[in-house]
């Protein structure tokens, strides 16, 4: 079990584009991921998932990961959030 | 996928169980009730206060009230002050019984609001518990699919793209409903019962692979969805593999736990051509069957025991 947490800070937040690009991104690992927020944790492969937790810009998220490419899986989520969706 | 403790709003019960406000302090919106339990403090305004819970909302009924009435102003001051002097979130007074005057100073140097109900106890008591069960339960969120077929709540599991949503859409055109698409909220309402709804943000959407997203209340009307569901079974979707021992007979009941409680469960190998919102029909209406009381391969076990026994005794 791999985890960090993020701050989103792009224009939009995790809306209808930026969330299918990380959906997107997260299939390309054989891990189990998911992204939780406040208390509530779901699927990170799954689009309606993500955006039933309707993340907004300035929004704190944890991206957890289970399996064999656990650490590059979280990496390259957080990297992908951090250089804002390459807005 | 732990579990959170969760309040609810003072308010949102007065609101919702249309209490009158017979006392409320200023602050009334800021008090929370964390605790499904309630209470009626027969034996705390006669004094004894070993094993109180003062999270509990108290409850004055009828059996308390008439055991005041016949104390003194000065007894009655007292012990509502014993009662009170506990930080208890709420008294209710059910049955529109009267207020004590003695109570109204008290309340206000405690700041508990006292509210009052016409119903009787019992029935808002049951009422409230059920409430409180509810909205306090313990919750997580699950990646499946919640649909209803013939009245039994199915819980579709299985890895992203192995078809739930496509099974789903299958299952509306047959006149079955949908509760959540991808994220399923799931609250243990009570110790045997699981009770599943989408969140707010996507409900009655549907994602599909090549399409994108629809939205199913504008599609397929509002008989084909329901915001909340019971979940009745599990049916866990995995890739076909060849070699792979299957159940056949259907005579072992396997179950999953979801929030410490156990729900049949069955495991249906995914191929593509295989039209799987039949399966999904036949595993809903035999699992009702199976509760109602007949289970199929038993029967067929049985009528073939009685063949065995009856070849034996005629040799």
């Amino acid at each position: 079990m791999f985890s960090k947490e993020v701050l989103v800070s792009n224009q939009v937040g995790l809306h209808a584009r930026p969330a299918t690009f990380f959906i997107q991104k997260a299939n390309e690992f054989k891990s189990g991921i998911w992204v939780e927020k406040d208390e509530r944790r779901v699927n990170a492969k799954s689009l309606l998932g993500v955006l039933s937790l309707g993340i907004t810009r300035g929004v704190n998220i944890t991206v957890i990961a289970e399996g064999a490419d656990e650490e590059d899986a979280v990496n390259a989520l957080i990297d992908l959030i951090t250089s804002n969706f390459a807005e | 996928m732990d579990e959170l403790c969760f309040s609810v709003k003072l308010e949102e019960i007065i609101d919702r169980f249309r209490l009158e406000r017979v006392y409320c302090g200023a602050d009334v919106s800021e008090i929370r009730i964390s605790c499904a339990d309630l209470n009626r403090p027969g034996m705390q305004i006669t004094g004894f206060y070993d094993y109180f819970d003062s999270g509990r909302i108290q409850i004055l009924g009828m059996v308390e009230h008439t055991y005041l009435k016949n104390q003194t102003p000065k007894q009655r001051e007292e012990k509502f002050d014993g009662l009170f002097s506990q930080k208890i979130p709420a008294l209710v007074v059910t049955r529109g019984l009267d207020i004590f005057d003695e109570m109204y100073p008290i309340a206000e140097k405690y700041n508990v609001p006292i509210l009052r109900t016409t119903l009787s106890t019992s029935s808002f008591m049951s009422a409230l518990i059920a409430y409180l069960n509810t909205e306090l339960a313990p919750r997580l969120t699950r990646h499946g699919v919640l649909v209803e077929v013939y009245g039994e709540g199915v819980l579709l599991l299985g890895e992203s793209g192995v078809g739930k949503s496509e099974a789903a859409v299958e299952l509306l055109k047959r006149g079955h409903r949908l509760v959540a698409d991808d994220a399923v909220e799931i609250k243990k309402v009570s110790a045997i019962s699981l009770i599943g709804s989408a969140p707010e943000i996507i409900r009655h959407f549907i994602e599909i692979r090549g399409i994108g997203i629809i939205d199913v209340k504008r599609l397929f009307g509002i008989g084909s969805v329901k915001d909340t569901e019971k979940i009745d079974l599990i049916l866990n979707l995995e890739a076909w593999e060849d070699g792979k021992h299957y159940d056949r007979l259907g005579l072992t009941n396997e179950y999953t736990e979801i929030l410490g409680i156990e729900i049949p469960s069955i495991v249906i190998p995914v191929k593509p051509g295989r039209n799987l919102a039949v399966i999904i029909e036949i595993a809903a209406m035999n699992n009702r069957q199976k509760r109602m009381g007949y289970n199929a391969a038993e029967a067929l076990n049985k009528r073939l025991m009685e063949g065995l026994e009856r070849s034996i005794e005629q040799e």
